[in-house]
């Protein structure tokens, strides 16, 4: 249980910190304004540029390889619902490190998938034992 | 361009989340946690094809998920993007075969009410 705990809180923090650094470079590289092959090689260039966008990316690396390890045990649809518990953090952070406007439906959004992360949480990790 | 990008985004993950998962199930959990455990883990992970095909489509959805930070903050983009929830929560029963509880269904449908809320 322990492992997978560690793994959970790993992928929350990981994903929410790197979604926010990943927002913040973004931010600054500007608007992508064509979709056309040049203007997104240009885009990707400068972004891969930024330290924050790096970070972003970095995090967002761990996060991919501690997800990829729990679902080697643990069941895809209590993994997805437990670290949907980054919504949160992510709403705060972005609301602290962004200066982003969070509303109050967006916080009573959270308050819902608090109260459902908690509820799936309390799941087994795994059904595998329970198939026929 | 939002919700084009959106269903890139949100398509890329489901189909990513269920390739991977269907890989890793079939791997099997590595038996400890040390160094060469996990790397042995990992070099197995490297040559499981599902696992490749589950990068392919992370990558048109993280490159969709960039273009949409860019025009989009990012405390709308990330809720948004959740939207394929419930969708996933189905397909782990149905191709994955999961066993999703009473409980394990009320919670998701919290969550997908609140990222409704919040996006």
């Amino acid at each position: 249980m322990a492992r997978t705990h560690i793994c959970l809180a790993v992928i929350v923090v990981a994903n929410a910190l790197g979604n926010v650094a990943l927002g913040y470079g973004m931010s600054r590289v500007g608007d992508i304004s064509s979709f056309s092959p040049l203007e997104l090689l240009r885009s990707g260039v400068a972004a891969m540029g930024n330290p924050w966008v790096l970070l972003g990316v970095a995090l967002l690396v761990v996060y991919f390889a501690a997800h990829t390890l729990i679902l080697s045990w643990a069941d895809l649809s209590y993994v997805l619902l437990v670290t949907s518990s980054g919504y949160v953090l992510t709403a705060a952070l972005s609301r602290l490190a962004l200066g982003e406007d969070i509303s109050y439906f967006r916080w009573a959004g959270t308050v819902l998938i608090t109260v459902g992360v908690a509820l799936v949480g309390s799941t087994a990790a795994s059904t595998a034992g329970e198939r026929g | 361009m939002t919700a084009f990008l959106l269903s890139l985004v949100v398509g890329g993950t489901v189909a990513g989340d269920l390739l991977k998962a269907r890989g890793m199930r079939r791997q099997g959990a590595p038996d400890r946690f040390d160094a060469g455990a996990l790397g042995r883990f990992m070099a197995a992970v490297a040559g499981n094809h599902l696992f490749w095909w589950s990068i392919a489509a992370y990558a048109v959805s993280f490159f969709a998920f960039m273009a949409l930070l860019s025009i989009r903050e990012v405390s709308f983009a990330v809720p948004a993007t959740a939207s394929g929830y419930a969708v996933e929560t189905v397909l782990a029963k149905l191709l994955l075969g999961e066993r999703i509880s009473r409980r394990r269904q009320l919670g998701a449908a919290l969550v997908v009410a609140g990222v409704a809320l919040a996006a």
